[in-house]
């Protein structure tokens, strides 16, 4: 089978034993048979057919066997499905969240990345939110599935990784123009590499010393929030406006339906990342983007003002 | 070919009636006519649904650009699927052969309602231009043929159309399937009791009812969606208060029934094939009979299966499974019996054969996929992913459309008095078969490994399935032309023929002229025994 890494394999790839070795030994035997008459019972070496009566006991033969082995399917599938239905009661707790076209994940300290931080050998229940549209948590390597569904309240799933190493995370249900592109990772550490991870004092940006990189910090935030999703770095346009060289021009808008003249200020910057339909963009779609109210704060929008105006350098 | 028949017997392909020319196809109440038109129809959508299939195939033979944008491939798909669902599949193998045979092989005229079959064609017409004008106004839309809310309400390409073309064709569909239940119940020959019908009969029956049934829930569904875009009324988006859960149940308690509505009577025209040319009666009758019965009913029960991830809760899922599981016998029950069917026959090597027995061999690997998508563990592992794909594909391209072509070159001479060319048409069958091997057996493997399904692009660990499949995608596309070349050339320029009964059938119909004449036949024929008595 292909790579596993948790709790989860064992079960799952039993299932995918059982079903596929029934299914491969009597697809095998079916299509034998079926060579087999059409060789010997051939027009040409069996120039006249032999009626034959319909026989009770065989069709009730050939259809007790098969109920038979699809309720031996049917157990297997249900064991191995049983223990993602039934999170333990404690665990480290993430919140999964999903966005055209990215996913973020808020721990309980605060901290928020865009990859999957995870403790090897325990337990993580994950949050799943979606923001706008369908998405769905799939980890092939962890044989794990669940949609993240907008609205949806209490919509978690769990799962407690076997080995440390980076396995893919896809969104698996269509998403739109980007979904083939919603991918992040989920990395399982060593427990005491992930807390040093998770404390990290400078992950979590309470003060900015006076000599940092602003662009850069911003930089991270952007890349932490999937925004270059949409939004280039190099002028191409893609769902939403490109970020390079726009910062402090003066570009056309609509509000409200009226198109208008607006500085691309800092006001702006704020404004189009908690309200993003209120100035639209001439040329782009009101309704792609969703508030980012509440999960990026002002001091991070200051930062990424910094990064915007270093693309114009 | 009129030479040889006495003026009296016309064939209905050079009967004058009222009007003259095209008129006389698209304002004609036969039967005969009306199937034709569905096909004709059927084949343009066909080719152009095809093509948009193979694009896709070309677009992902590498990672990244290759032919197009992900816009363009995400519309692709979408179209590919409503074309070669609403337009193809779901009427399919009713609507032209079920219109033109059923009549017969039950010793009727006509249907009980000539006009009314008419008006469904026309209404599927109607169907197909509105879902079409959504390419000329505001784009093709992008979200996939199932339309999940709320992506449904959030993009901004022109979903309108494509979902109130699906609600029109519903119609069509409802209308066929209330005349097929009236004509058979009320005008069977007589001496024709229900178990002296033929098989292709006995399968449209089933699913006329799940048309009758099922396809107002998807008309609701899709106009509640309409309702919600248009009007605001919150039902299935959660930022009006909605629930994108029940959009999918609304859903697919239409789509999964709808495959069986698909698939049913592509049984029956095997059930008709096989022993026409094993020379036997068909194995297990009343088997075949009952279970198609069963299909019908258990299918409304199931459709929970596409949605073991949705969040749904988990008691209503393993009783979803479990009916799916169950599901599977009556396919498994035919498996057998049309095997068994063969068994001490006399096998006669014919363009239909070859279809009917390449159709039992991927429709057993549709039917073993299913196994594994019906079983909860493995469900989430695959689900989403190339495996539904391949599975689907298996099952409505391999099971419906092997079945399609099978019916297809068997009742051909009848229907057109022409044959086509033999070697061509084993040879594009031949070539057909394998590309739709390459193309969709690696499929199962890539959703193995994890590659999620309606992707533009995929990491290169994906590559090596893709390039195999994209291969197998030109393969059977040559295949698909060689046949339909073969076809289309023959109806024209074919050998003539009036032979009656080319192949040494058993039912009525290859007790017509060929082709049949505008009612069929001059005395109803009586019946006294069973179909597909071989002595």
């Amino acid at each position: 089978m292909i790579l596993g890494a948790s709790t989860f394999v064992e079960g799952v790839d039993n299932a995918f034993m059982v079903i596929l070795g029934i299914s491969f030994f009597l697809g095998i035997g079916i299509t034998l048979t079926i060579i087999l008459f059409l060789f010997r019972y051939n027009q040409k070496r069996h120039p006249k057919a032999v009626q034959v009566k319909d026989s009770i006991a065989l069709e009730i033969t050939w259809t007790i066997i098969p109920i038979i082995l699809v309720l031996g399917m049917f157990y297997y599938g249900y064991v191995g499905w049983i223990p993602m239905k039934t999170p333990p009661s404690e665990g480290i707790e993430v919140t999964a969240n999903a966005r055209m076209w990215s996913f973020n994940f808020r721990y309980e300290n605060g901290r928020v990345s865009d990859k999957l931080y995870v403790p090897v050998d325990t337990a993580i229940i994950v949050n799943l939110n979606a923001i706008d549209v369908l998405h769905s948590f799939y980890i092939p390597a962890f044989r794990l599935k669940e949609d993240m569904v907008p609205g949806l309240p209490n919509n978690r799933t769990w799962f407690e990784a076997t080995k440390t190493g980076t396995y893919t995370i896809f969104c698996a249900e269509y998403c739109g123009l980007q979904h083939s592109y919603m991918i992040s990772e989920v990395v399982v550490m060593e427990p005491e590499d992930f807390w040093a991870w998770y404390e990290d004092p400078d992950a979590m940006v309470p003060e900015i010393p006076e000599d940092a990189n602003l662009a850069l910090l911003g930089r991270q935030v952007v890349e932490r929030n999937g925004c270059i999703a949409c939004h280039s770095l190099d002028g191409s346009t893609l769902v939403g406006p490109t970020f390079a060289g726009r910062y402090g021009e003066t570009i056309r808008v609509i509000t409200g339906g009226q198109e208008r003249e607006i500085v691309y200020d800092a006001e702006y910057v704020k404004r189009s990342i908690y309200d993003p339909d209120a100035d639209i963009t001439v040329g782009f779609r009101p309704g792609q983007m969703f508030s980012y109210e509440g999960e990026i704060t002002d001091a991070e929008i200051d930062l990424i003002v910094e990064f915007l105006k270093s693309l114009n350098e | 070919m009129s030479e040889t028949i006495t003026s009296k017997h016309v064939s209905f392909l050079e009967h004058k009636g009222k009007y003259k020319g095209l008129l006389g196809w698209i304002l004609s109440t036969d039967h005969k006519r009306v199937g034709l038109l569905y096909l004709y129809t059927m084949l343009v959508f066909f080719s152009i649904a095809a093509i948009l299939g193979l694009l896709m195939k070309i677009q992902l033979i590498a990672p990244g650009y290759t032919i197009m944008g992900p816009q363009t491939y995400n519309s692709m798909f979408t179209v590919h699927g409503i074309i070669m669902i609403f337009i193809i599949v779901v009427p399919g193998l009713p609507a032209v052969f079920g219109n033109f045979f059923l009549p017969i092989m039950i010793g009727a005229k006509d249907v009980a309602f000539p006009k009314l079959n008419l008006a469904s064609w026309w209404i599927y017409i109607i169907g197909i231009l509105v879902v079409l004008s959504s390419q000329f106004v505001g784009g093709w839309p992008d979200t996939g043929w199932t339309f999940y809310a709320p992506y449904s309400f959030r993009t901004p390409t022109n979903v309108l159309p494509a979902l109130f073309g699906a609600f029109i064709l519903g119609f069509s569909s409802i209308l066929t399937g209330i005349n097929f239940v009236v004509t058979i119940h009320r005008m069977r020959a007589p001496g024709m009791t229900w178990f002296r019908m033929p098989l292709f009969p006995w399968t449209l029956y089933a699913t006329a009812w799940i048309q009758i049934l099922a396809t107002p829930v998807i008309g609701i569904t899709l106009l509640l969606t309409v309702m919600e875009r248009v009007l605001g009324v919150g039902v299935f988006d959660p930022t009006l208060g909605g629930d994108p859960i029940l959009y999918q149940h609304l859903f697919w308690i239409y789509s999964h029934p709808a495959v069986y509505i698909m698939i049913l009577p592509g049984m029956g025209a095997i059930s008709e094939i096989l022993p026409v040319f094993s020379r036997k009666r068909i194995y297990g009758y009343k088997a075949i009979v009952l279970s198609s019965l069963a299909i019908a009913f258990v299918g409304y029960f199931v459709w929970g299966h596409h949605m073991f991830t949705s969040g749904m809760s988990g008691r209503a899922l393993y009783a979803f499974s479990f009916l799916t599981f169950i599901v599977a016998i009556p396919s498994a029950i035919k498996v057998f019996n049309w095997v068994a069917t063969m068994h001490k026959g006399s096998l006669n090597f014919q363009t239909p054969f070859y279809w009917a027995v390449s159709f039992i061999f991927v429709f057993m690997i549709g039917g073993f996929s299913g196994l594994t998508l019906g079983s909860l563990a493995t469900n989430v592992h695959v689900h989403d992913t190339h495996f539904v794909v391949a599975h689907f594909h298996f099952i409505v391209f391999g099971g419906t459309g092997y079945s399609f072509m099978a019916a297809l070159h068997y009742w051909y001479p009848k229907m057109f008095g022409r044959m086509y060319d033999r070697g061509w048409a084993n040879t594009g069958w031949a070539v057909f078969f394998g590309g739709f091997l390459t193309l969709y057996l690696p499929m199962f493997g890539l959703g193995m490994q994890g590659m999620p399904r309606r992707y533009y692009d995929y990491l290169p660990e994906f590559h090596t399935g893709n390039i195999i499949s994209s291969l197998g995608a030109i393969l059977m596309i040559v295949g698909a032309i060689i046949v339909i070349v073969n076809l289309v050339r023959s109806a024209r320029y074919g050998e003539k023929t009036s032979e009656k009964n080319p192949w040494g059938g058993k039912t009525l119909e290859w007790e017509t002229d060929t082709p049949p004449t505008l009612e069929n036949w001059e005395d109803l024929p009586t019946v006294e025994e069973r179909p597909y008595e071989y002595k």
